[in-house]
């Protein structure tokens, strides 16, 4: 590996070819300001802020994007620098809608730590903030444009992460946007809701959808039951707003916080996805023994359902119906459970916690539910949790853990890995493999289906059968796979896909600043959760056993179908280019 | 006096610029033939001889670009001329494209001989659309001669021309947006590295030549006699198109060798002022140059002394006002044109632009205060030290130039 010999601030180091200066400042514990910048995605080099001296050079040089040089001596906190580094944030603020104490990003927000870090405390600039509406017409993600500060970040996580474009840069100069095509709505256009923009986005111009007043408000009503379920990757997450480490499990504290808020009951997602894998490996199994649509693919991921209604609509009957775990256990909370715990079901609330933004719009789907009421009622991301905790003060890190309620609150160490990329498949493997050869899985680790691989594929012995699996997550990957299909050269029998990369420890609703290295430390400790649970394989969770014997009888029995399935359907393209010639097409 | 000069400019109507064959009637295609008697090293070589620097405005020594081109391995290369003469003021290439359009294809071609390229890509401004039949009619007939196509001359050479329109953005002059322009994507430009000689047009290796430079070649490479080289002195060898507009009797394109004074120009080239009117100021290089006032005159025409004089060469623009225009006016008219054109990725050029603008109106209203020249200064200084691009380094150069020429103008009254 070549290195090369530089000076920051004259400070000698040597560092990797190749190395960008912003990289080989952070060596030596120099944060050089940025927000185009994000560790995950390609270098932008748009907002300039982290422009620095070097030696030799008539202009500064951005950090972001210049590669260090042999001899190179870089100069971070000269005069120039920091006039351009305040000179360029008082140029942002002009045009930025300075509602900070009522933003969603408060204290959370990468220009707002910039102005705290450089002291602006007054700029002379005239507002020139065009003071755009708010756009919050959908369940899942709100934009508030006169926030934008043009950085890039969500075009990119769009385009490169997900090949969705929803969002793109419009217009130039002082009236460039980053908006949609003709500027619809969000939920017009190809958007799967899936939050990836919210995630990277530097500012409050991308949120999510806040729903923490309605859980508030249900929380005070006396008349009212109010459970609430937790998704796997949560527990990998949340202790990350709470300054306890990148991907610590806080499974306990996060239980008796949930339980001071106030919920009556405590139950977690873990057992709708347990269910899910009972449903769903069954699905595969008739699937495979009754030629049924092959491959049959996950259904989990709302982001990926999204896009597939949307842009592969022609090829639904390859999705499970299975539904989701969190609808799985919606439609529990509401049939089973208050016929056990007596209690009316028009009187449950039930509230989830979840990775993603996009679960927001699948438990608002009007198929979602019977009798005039929704399985599941309100849901909140990650980050909204974070806030309600917050909210009543409570000092998260030092609860004495708790424990889940029964009988909901139980899961198998295979529900919890549906955290991540790979899980599902594992979980439905563990139960597939025994139900099909009516053996003891003595491993239950799959190791080929671990990973950040983009498409991950094993081949798995079931009796005197071999099935192709595979693993897609982000939907630039599942558009490989749906193209393979399409084509008709795909062998798979099973593929799981998950929109967000890495999984829901990368869901759109996980904390601000997750990045790949902290993904991988979520991952690590889901597996460790998994591999410390004494049950690991859904089909032995005794709740689950349980509640087929008293109430759904069989896997795929009429009372599972109607309550724990679902079907999916073709949305209309907005943008319908199929009127052009191909030729046409290549020049849009 | 006219001192203009013929070297560049031999062949205006000279032939039929219609007809190849009329074109080769006036030894047309000799310096092709003549190059591929030569390797590529020996041509870019004599291009550095001459010292020729980039006509486009930037000034990149030529033949060291050349040489750099031909240098890089790779399987594929593309020869770029950049006809979107944007820089207002700046009307030479269309002089050349209507005037000598072969002289154009026979020096992209070798260009592209010299530095192993396989396609050249014309991108023209969308303003010159006029011009894009005489253009592809000079491709068609040069590659029915055999001039363009495979095996071009016998020496194994494959070169093709393509001919490409902008859609009207300034900032499509720089390199990096024309390729991604040319891509279909939208024009707008993005960082570098990677730079265009390494990873340019579909990510191939790209050289990128304004057509005033690619115009020079096949007269230089057929020059004997050295008559190029015997004008002008030091690092200005040779001739030069300028465009001498404004409040100037008779307009036009120039070729003037280099070291011909400015007075000179002004004056016995394109006619003087216009009426009793005396010079307010004098743009170089476009709107995005440097401007002067008449103490410029007798400045030598040359890199250096324009240099010292406190402007550049840039596009080879003279933009000639009067007295009828206030320095202001002419200032906020020029921001006006850079509040409009930047692309809008970068935030010194984005949001720097359109305080500028305020501020400029400001003056104008004559309601200015101490702190808003301290902001213009700031704001100045910070879109040239930290833009993405050229375009917003050097989009107040104007503005530059005139607080150090005209301070009373930026006087708190």
């Amino acid at each position: 590996m070549e290195m090369v010999n530089i000076k920051i601030n004259n400070i000698p180091l040597e560092v990797e070819k190749g190395t960008k200066i912003l990289e080989a400042a952070k060596k030596i514990h120099i944060d050089i300001p940025h927000l185009c910048y994000h560790p995950d995605q390609k270098v932008k080099a748009h907002c300039r802020i982290c422009c620095v001296e070097v030696a030799g050079n008539r202009r500064l040089l951005a950090a972001c994007s210049t590669e260090v040089w042999e001899g190179m001596e870089i100069h971070t906190d000269t005069q120039i620098v920091r006039d351009t580094q305040v000179g360029i944030l008082q140029l942002i603020l002009a045009n930025h809608e300075q509602n900070c104490l009522t933003c969603a990003r408060n204290q959370n927000c990468d220009l707002q730590r910039l102005c705290s870090r450089f002291n602006i405390l007054k700029s002379n600039l005239p507002d020139v903030c065009d003071h755009l509406p708010v756009q919050d017409t959908n369940p899942s993600i709100v934009r508030d444009p006169s926030k934008c500060i043009k950085c890039g970040r969500c075009v990119r996580a769009c385009k490169d992460v997900q090949g969705v474009c929803a969002l793109t840069y419009a217009g130039r100069s002082d009236s460039i946007s980053v908006t949609t095509a003709y500027n619809k709505p969000l939920e017009e256009t190809d958007c799967i809701l899936c939050g990836q923009c919210s995630i990277v986005c530097p500012t409050g111009a991308i949120v999510e959808k806040d729903d923490t007043q309605k859980v508030l408000d249900v929380l005070q009503d006396p008349k009212k039951h109010v459970i609430v379920q937790v998704a796997p990757s949560v527990r990998v997450a949340l202790g990350d707003d709470f300054k306890l480490g990148q991907g610590t499990i806080v499974t306990g504290q996060m239980v008796a916080a949930l339980k001071m808020l106030g919920f009556d009951r405590v139950f977690d997602t873990n057992f709708g996805a347990d269910m899910t894998i009972m449903e769903e490996g069954a699905e595969l199994l008739d699937r495979i023994q009754h030629g049924g649509k092959l491959p049959m693919i996950t259904s989990c991921s709302p982001g990926w359902v999204n896009y597939m209604e949307k842009h592969y609509g022609d090829f639904t009957a390859h999705l499970s119906s299975a539904k989701s775990p969190q609808q799985i256990f919606g439609a529990i909370s509401k049939t089973y459970y208050p016929k056990q715990a007596g209690i009316d079901p028009k009187n449950i609330v039930t509230v989830s916690i979840m990775p993603c933004t996009a679960k927001k719009a699948e438990a608002a789907r009007p198929e979602m539910g019977r009798d005039g009421m929704q399985d599941v009622d309100i849901v909140l991301t990650t980050r909204e949790l974070t806030k309600l905790i917050k909210y009543v003060g409570l000092n998260f890190e030092n609860l004495e853990p708790a424990e889940f309620d029964s009988p909901l609150g139980s899961g198998s160490g295979a529900a919890v890995i549906f955290g991540t990329t790979g899980g599902v498949m594992e979980a439905a493997l563990r139960t597939v493999y025994e139900k099909v050869t009516g053996k003891e899985l003595k491993s239950v680790d799959f190791k080929d289906v671990r990973g950040f691989q983009g498409i991950k594929e094993a081949t798995v012995k079931l009796g005197s059968q071999e099935i192709k699996v595979a693993i897609a997550h982000t939907l630039v990957n599942a558009k490989k796979v749906m193209e393979a299909i399409k084509a008709g050269t795909c062998d798979y029998t099973f593929i799981e896909i998950m929109a967000c990369p890495g999984g829901c420890i990368g869901g759109g609703g996980q904390p601000i600043d997750t990045t790949m290295d902290i993904k991988k430390l979520r991952m690590d400790s889901l597996y460790d959760i998994d591999k410390n649970n004494t049950i690991r394989k859904s089909h032995e969770n005794p709740d689950i056993q349980t509640v087929y014997k008293d109430f759904l009888g069989e896997p795929l029995s009429e009372k599972a179908h109607e309550l724990l399935h679902t079907h999916y359907h073709k949305v209309k393209k907005q943008h319908d280019f199929s009127y052009l010639k191909p030729e046409e097409i290549y020049s849009i | 006096m006219s001192k203009s000069v013929n070297f560049i400019t031999r062949n205006f109507g000279k032939y039929d610029v219609s007809s190849i064959g009329s074109y080769m009637n006036i030894g047309g295609f000799d310096a092709l033939k003549k190059a591929v008697t030569m390797t590529g090293e020996d041509i870019a070589a004599t291009i550095a001889e001459a010292k020729i620097k980039g006509r486009g405005g930037a000034a990149y020594d030529m033949g060291r670009k050349w040489a750099q081109a031909k240098a890089v391995v790779a399987e594929k290369k593309v020869i770029i001329c950049n006809a979107d003469e944007g820089e207002p003021c700046t009307f030479k290439d269309r002089a050349l494209i209507e005037k000598d359009p072969f002289n154009l294809i026979e020096g992209m071609i070798i260009a592209g001989y010299t530095v192993d390229a396989q396609d050249g890509y014309i991108y023209m401004r969308e303003e010159y659309s006029h011009l894009r039949p005489l253009l592809l009619n000079a491709i068609r007939q040069a590659k029915t001669y055999g001039f363009l196509g495979t095996n071009i001359l016998g020496k194994g050479f494959n070169f093709n021309i393509h001919l490409y329109s902008g859609a009207g953005a300034y900032v499509c002059g720089e390199g990096t947006a024309l390729i991604r322009s040319l891509e279909g994507k939208a024009g707008r430009p993005r960082m570098k590295p990677p730079f265009i000689k390494q990873s340019g047009l579909f990510a191939r290796p790209t050289c990128v030549n304004n057509v005033e430079s690619l115009a020079i070649v096949a007269p230089l490479l057929l020059d004997d006699k050295k008559e190029y080289l015997s004008y002008g002195s030091g690092e200005s060898i040779g001739t030069k198109l300028v465009s001498v507009g404004g409040n100037v009797n008779t307009p036009g394109v120039f070729e003037i060798p280099f070291g011909t004074t400015v007075r000179e120009i002004v004056y016995d080239m394109a006619g003087g002022i216009k009426g009793d009117h005396t010079i307010r100021l004098i743009q170089f290089g476009g709107a995005s140059g440097k401007i002067a006032s008449s103490r410029i005159l007798d400045t030598p025409y040359t890199y250096d002394d324009l240099k010292k004089a406190g402007v550049t060469v840039g596009s080879g623009a003279i933009l000639v006002v009067d007295d009828r225009t206030s320095v202001l006016n002419f200032l906020r008219t020029t921001q006006a044109f850079f509040s409009h054109e930047s692309c809008g990725q970068c935030t010194p050029c984005r949001e720097g632009n359109r305080h500028i603008k305020l501020i400029l109106e400001k003056l104008a209203a004559n309601t200015h205060r101490n702190e808003d020249i301290t902001a213009l200064k700031k704001i100045v200084k910070l879109m040239a030290m930290s833009s993405l691009c050229g375009l917003g380094e050097s989009a107040e150069n104007a503005l530059l130039s005139a607080m150090q020429q005209f301070p009373d103008v930026f006087e708190v009254k």
